[in-house]
């Protein structure tokens, strides 16, 4: 993809070229990964026999897996496999489809996410979405960011300006965007208008940010600059994302779940699921025999 | 098809559309026209002396020099009427019984039409009614009071197979050879002199209170009341209209009762206005007796029930209108649904249901049938804002009605009902282009 050449990442480790499937040079820093691995990062989100039903048909299907904390996880698999509704069952989107409902564990940080006494408010509160296509609401760029904060009883104009803007900093959108934040989201470009819509979704400081496709929708330049941002979120944020592109998952995550027809079949780090993986439909995916 | 059929087909289809708009347009000329040029009558025209004099003496506008100095100029040229109409008398007085059977019904009709025409005569005591006190304020109704007097309208019977044909005689051939003869030339030719008429610009029509049953003023009254009618329906209609449209968007569900309701607002929606008003008057007043009889509020309450369906279903509309995406982002950082609602798709809704509200405002506006039960008089004072609770008010959609069928002497304040007409559609017109202009405002903003 690019000129092969050894280049050293932040901790000054020479990193080998095959490590580093990145357009831009931004190292993921793979060994890191494996270290942090080796300290057994602690599960978040766990599931356990989970079932997700729309009406009596099982969407996603006995899945057992814990998500660690601070990492980033890719969701891959056909479409229609379970993936994005598993995604939407951890923020419980998925109460808005009528006839959904959820058998056995899921839960976040220990915390059953389907026991009646759960805030869904507070859970969405810690658990932020990005979805497929960016959706802005036709508001100005501030009061888009300032949405989630001002519903969570911030009023301080300073206040928010300071989220505003750190929010917007993280989502590396600041610089475009900072002479002009009174201007209609709707103005922006499909890439900046994903990243206003990531930026928004971590102005309500998540621990966990859910994205469901997010680069999708956009063309390949700003799909790269969601990519980096993930990575530049990595660590900070738990972040979950479903993609069809196996490219994407194999770029910027450090674990791979790979769903077929709503059952988990393989669940992994990366490297080891797209350079040896454990299940035949596994390879077959990855290899594009199907999907 | 071969590709230059179907380019024809095109170009045809085109020509048809634009056609279209040009009939359109032409048929809406064709049919202001009328109202705009008639309803001017009511702003612009040529007043009388009489009508300066009124003005004075009524509303207390305009000069007092200047009009004793018109009305001195118009006295000379009156004061031969008035001394031959006194030779005249004196004549029949003169000549005897025959003479005066013969004379006695044409010179009363003449005294009448000159009175018409000229006011009260010098010396007369003051009559109680102010029309009575004046003649003619507009030269357009002197000129035909003009022509009363100098002709005779007769009816020729004689072909017994057609309605009777009107014919006109000279008046003055009917007092041929008596002192009044000349009286007939005299007017005529000093017509103007007698009457000074001028051109005006009478725009407080619209601010003036109506005197003497529109015989005089304006139309100040009929508006206020119209627009206590529609803003009060608006009170009313608008957040029970958004808040049905909000429950049957996004809580209602699609159960069999829910269907039921929906079916029974689009025929709410079809029943006729009159309906509406005998309703209103049963429940209303009859029933629930909110004021001693007609009022405003009654009247208000009844044309929220006839815009309600519009205002339910537009809005409705406008609500499912906005994108899924929208609910899905604000739910996601944790909004409950209500929040959701009044924050992203109320706003988001907003073109949809202020167009809505505004065209339901004009219809409001407009609407007759209703309010002649619930709230409308043809005469009354402008109502302060808490008079409307208990008191009826004119209106301009119920008093057009009113001057055109009911009124005592219709063809004498026909410009005050054509005035009316202009107003109102003037009225309606500016509503619906508010209602696009917001629309297009808001629209740009949430695009972006």
């Amino acid at each position: 993809m690019h000129t092969v050449r050894k280049i050293e990442n932040r901790e000054g480790e020479s990193v080998a070229p095959e490590e580093r499937d990145r357009p831009d040079g931004i190292n993921l820093g793979i060994e890191r990964f494996h270290e942090n691995l080796g300290a057994a990062k602690r599960p978040l989100i766990e599931s356990r026999d989970f079932f997700v039903y729309y009406g009596d048909k099982a969407a996603v299907k006995k899945v057992s897996f814990d998500i660690p904390e601070g990492l980033v996880t890719a969701i891959i698999g056909p479409s229609g496999c379970g993936k994005s509704t598993y995604l939407r069952a951890i923020n419980r989107m998925n109460d808005l489809i009528p006839g959904c409902h959820v058998e056995g564990a899921l839960s976040l940080d220990g915390q059953d996410l389907y026991a009646p006494q759960v805030d869904v408010v507070s859970l969405r509160k810690t658990v932020g979405m990005v979805f497929q296509k960016p959706n802005p609401f036709p508001k100005s760029i501030f009061d888009n960011i300032a949405y989630g904060p001002r519903i969570h009883g911030t009023s301080d104009r300073r206040k928010l300006a300071e989220t505003v803007e750190r929010s917007l900093v993280q989502a590396a959108l600041w610089d475009e965007v900072k002479d002009r934040l009174g201007d209609n989201a709707l103005g922006l470009s499909g890439g900046q208008q994903q990243r206003l819509c990531i930026a928004r979704a971590i102005a309500v400081n998540p621990k966990v940010l859910l994205m469901d496709e997010p680069a999708s929708a956009l063309d390949p330049l700003s799909t790269s600059r969601i990519e980096d941002l993930i990575s530049e979120l990595r660590g900070e944020y738990t972040i979950v994302i479903v993609t069809h592109n196996m490219q994407q998952a194999a770029r910027v995550s450090d674990l791979t779940a790979f769903f077929y027809e709503g059952v988990l079949i393989e669940f992994g780090e990366t490297r080891q699921i797209f350079t040896n993986p454990g299940e035949k439909q596994t390879e077959d995916y990855i290899t594009g025999r199907f999907g | 098809m071969e590709l230059r059929t179907r380019k024809m087909l095109d170009k045809s289809f085109t020509a048809v559309g634009l056609l279209a708009i040009v009939l359109m347009a032409a048929s809406l000329l064709v049919l202001l026209q009328p109202i705009v040029w008639r309803g001017a009558g009511a702003f612009i025209f040529r007043e009388t002396v009489e009508n300066r004099r009124m003005k004075l003496e009524v509303l207390g506008r305009g000069s007092r020099e200047r009009l004793s100095l018109e009305v001195t100029q118009a006295e000379a040229a009156r004061k031969p009427v008035y001394d031959m109409l006194d030779a005249f008398e004196a004549e029949m007085e003169e000549g005897g019984p025959e003479f005066r059977k013969r004379y006695r019904g044409d010179y009363k009709e003449v005294l009448e039409l000159v009175t018409e025409l000229l006011g009260p005569r010098p010396g007369a005591a003051e009559p109680v009614l102010i029309r009575d006190r004046y003649g003619q304020t507009r030269w357009d109704r002197a000129e035909v009071k003009l022509h009363r007097i100098l002709f005779v309208e007769e009816y020729d019977y004689s072909d017994p197979d057609r309605m009777g044909v009107k014919i006109e005689k000279p008046r003055a051939a009917l007092f041929e050879s008596t002192s009044l003869e000349p009286l007939f030339g005299y007017i005529e030719h000093n017509f103007k002199q007698m009457m000074l008429p001028k051109l005006t610009f009478y725009w407080r029509f619209l601010f003036d209170d109506s005197f003497d049953a529109h015989f005089f003023g304006g139309i100040w009254p009929e508006m206020l009341g119209t627009f206590y009618l529609a803003f009060g329906a608006m009170l009313f209609a608008v957040p029970l209209g958004i808040i049905t449209a909000i429950y049957l968007s996004e809580y209602a569900g699609t159960g069999r009762f829910v269907s039921l309701l929906r079916t029974c607002i689009s025929s709410l929606a079809g029943v006729p206005s009159i309906v509406f008003g005998l309703f209103g008057l049963a429940f209303f007043i009859n029933t629930m007796k909110i004021a001693n009889g007609k009022s405003v509020l009654a009247g208000s309450l009844t044309l929220a029930l006839l815009v309600l369906p519009t205002v339910i279903r537009a809005s409705e509309e406008a609500i499912l209108a906005v994108p899924r995406t929208y609910k899905e982002a604000a739910m996601s950082l944790g909004a409950g649904k209500w929040r959701t609602i009044i924050s992203v798709i109320l706003p988001a809704a907003l073109p949809g249901v202020l167009t809505s509200i505004i065209i339901s405002m004009g219809r409001a506006a407009g609407e007759t049938a209703p309010i002649i039960f619930t709230a409308a008089v043809s005469v009354g004072r402008p109502l302060a804002f808490w008079q409307t609770l208990s008191q009826p008010s004119p209106a301009l959609s119920w008093n057009i009605y009113n001057l055109a069928t009911e009124h005592e002497a219709v063809d004498e304040i026909r410009h005050v009902q054509y005035g009316m007409v202009l107003t109102l559609v003037t009225m309606v017109l500016l509503l619906n282009l508010t209602a696009i202009i917001i629309r297009a405002r808001i629209s740009r903003r949430l695009r972006g």
